[in-house]
């Protein structure tokens, strides 16, 4: 194992460690509020990566599956009637329905390509936005009330904590599992030239979808907790399309396909999402704020943090190595000729026109 | 010897462009064939149709007499053609190695969707396959910080890491130094040698003439001419296609 790896295993350790036992060394329901939203986020903005980050292909319609993994769980508690921690068991029912709506939403919009797939997405967010503001069973604007619990109040936040922290625990080691393998590099493939990729065998379409589809699942299960923490989902809120733009802008910040930057995306952004919103009484001047963190990011950082300063440190390293020449730069000048690697240089060759007349010739 | 890859009357047009009219070519198992014809003349064209990559509008493609005409390009790939671009299209964010599993793993027969990318024997195959083509110190480097010319033999090394039937190497030559253009025939030459076919397009004549036999000229999309090198040389609808003489005056 390399000196990179032990780091990266060990660092990633301690902040499942940090995690698991942050809401016991911080008993304030002040503060253990803040880490279950965030983990709310870090699931989500992870489970968006699958797809858009190592995709390439953004969407800006998974609050879809946000929404309808909230609704679910509150129609599926409502009708048939689950109180107190039985709710939690609806999670994985939750992440199905995700699933199940994922196939036909991926079939329709991933026939087209990139931008048009963008606008495919924020249309059928929209559709569903609609069918929860119309739909009887959805309670209209009105939305769907969560059952009251009975937990201890000191303790209450506890177990919206763990299931988040769940839900994102194993979002990210699937995307981790998912980013090194096979399918992986399909789809980091397809991200780079999809063209290409299906031209040496790649299925491109059956790879988007699948990657969609898994992505949808933990979108949806966090959805169902989210609900029964907040209390509440009606449209504007289960559909939300700032939820898009805070996922999206979560991945970019951090590092979009990378394994943890949507993560660190979302440790940074919700808690002082959170903040601002507390201490600031015109909750929405965070949006402007959210509006300007974008354009910075994309202009000054677009590959996020977590690629940015690995590539910083790869330079800085590279610079304390002397005399290492960084992968393809020439060779000094004054090289002898049979010193000169052929495959370095990549000056033009003849124009076609006069090689052709003088082959001909 | 009946043909490896034939087609027979493939036709496609762009519009009011008759980019193909008729084209009817055919690579001997064995062979280095070249494609050449003046810019326009419908190489790229026939390129992209036999590949998958464009729909005829009529005529046929055969590999070892089987059709495959307008099959997707990854169907057209899994059965043996394997192809590179004139404007060389490789993977920038993955590593080099990384690119050549990218065509390597149609041939990994595991079913778990979370097998690591590439096993060992698809890694040592590939390595192997940068050593042949030069560029294996550059493995763990990412393809974008390649040279114009190592990404042509990066694109070459993973057409050739799927062991593909029939390589198409679309302008292989073009925009690369002289020394890397003999770097590269001697490679496909080797290849030839050990049992590879190719059907080359290429406007450097002194490359085609070189490496090629038999050269198959197109122009206006039909072909034109096509035979051993001298011959297609000398032919007077070549050199009227390339240079504007021949029988005009007739």
């Amino acid at each position: 194992m390399t000196t990179a790896r032990v780091w990266q295993w060990s660092g990633s350790l301690l902040l499942l460690a940090a995690a698991a036992v942050f809401p016991l060394a911080f008993t304030n329901p002040a503060i253990t509020n803040y880490g279950v939203y965030t983990l709310i986020f870090v699931a989500a903005a992870s489970a968006w990566n699958i797809f858009s980050g190592y995709s390439g292909y953004i969407s800006l319609g998974h609050a879809v599956f946000f929404g309808s993994g909230a609704y679910f769980t509150g129609i599926a508690t409502r009708d048939w009637h689950y109180t107190g921690s039985q709710v939690f068991a609806l999670l994985p029912l939750a992440g199905l329905v995700g699933a199940i709506l994922a196939v036909p939403f991926g079939l329709l919009a991933l026939q087209v390509r990139r931008h048009t797939f963008v606008v495919m997405t924020i249309a059928v967010f929209f559709i569903f936005q609609l069918m929860a503001y119309n739909l009887a069973t959805t309670g209209g604007t009105s939305g769907l009330l969560a059952p009251t619990i009975n937990y201890n109040a000191a303790t209450y936040n506890n177990p919206f904590y763990y299931a988040a922290f769940a839900i994102a625990a194993g979002t990210i080691t699937l995307s981790w599992l998912i980013r090194r393998s096979r399918f992986g590099l399909q789809l980091r493939a397809i991200r780079d030239d999809e063209d290409r990729a299906r031209g040496l065998g790649v299925r491109a379409t059956q790879v988007k979808l699948s990657s969609f589809v898994i992505s949808a699942v933990p979108v949806a299960m966090i959805g169902g907790v989210w609900w029964y923490y907040t209390t509440l989902v009606d449209p504007s809120s289960g559909f939300d399309p700032l939820f898009d733009v805070a996922v999206a802008l979560m991945a970019f910040l951090g590092g979009l396909g990378t394994v943890a930057g949507p993560a660190l995306g979302a440790l940074i952004i919700e808690p002082a999402e959170l903040y601002f919103q507390q201490q600031v009484s015109s909750g929405y001047i965070f949006l402007i704020l959210y509006g300007a963190l974008f354009l910075v990011v994309i202009l000054i950082m677009p590959r996020g943090i977590l690629p940015t300063a690995g590539e910083l440190i790869t330079k800085w390293l590279t610079r304390r190595k002397n005399g290492t020449r960084p992968t393809g730069q020439r060779p000094p000048v004054g090289a002898s000729s049979s010193e000169v690697d052929p495959t370095t240089d990549d000056s033009q060759g003849q124009s076609p026109r006069a090689s052709t007349a003088s082959g001909l010739a | 010897m009946s043909a490896l890859l034939r087609t027979e009357g493939l036709a496609k047009a762009y519009g009011g462009v008759q980019a193909l009219n008729g084209a009817s070519i055919e690579v001997s198992p064995g062979s280095i064939t070249g494609l050449i014809g003046p810019n326009g003349s419908g190489k790229t064209t026939l390129f992209n149709v036999i590949t998958g990559y464009a729909r005829a509008d009529a005529g046929q493609v055969f590999l070892d007499d089987r059709p495959i005409t307008n099959f997707r390009p990854e169907r057209v790939f899994a059965l043996g053609i394997g192809r590179t671009f004139q404007l060389t299209r490789i993977f920038p964010s993955l590593t080099v190695l990384e690119n050549m599993l990218i065509a390597a793993q149609h041939k990994e027969r595991s079913r778990n969707p979370f097998a690591v990318a590439g096993g060992p024997a698809s890694r040592r195959h590939a390595m192997e396959l940068l050593e042949f083509t030069g560029i294996v110190s550059h493995a763990s480097a990412l393809a974008q910080t390649l040279s114009y010319g190592q990404r042509k033999l990066l694109e070459l090394s993973y057409v050739l890491v799927a062991d593909p039937d029939v390589v198409l190497l679309d302008e292989p030559a073009g925009g690369v130094n002289p020394s890397l253009i003999n770097h590269l025939a001697t490679r496909i030459r080797e290849l030839n040698a050990a049992g590879k076919t190719f059907l080359i397009v290429e406007h450097n004549m002194d490359f085609v003439m070189r490496l090629c036999d038999p050269i198959t000229v197109l122009d206006y999309g039909s072909v034109i001419a096509s035979g051993p090198p001298d011959l297609v040389r000398n032919d007077p609808k070549v050199l009227d296609a390339y240079l504007g003489v021949g029988d005009d005056e007739s």
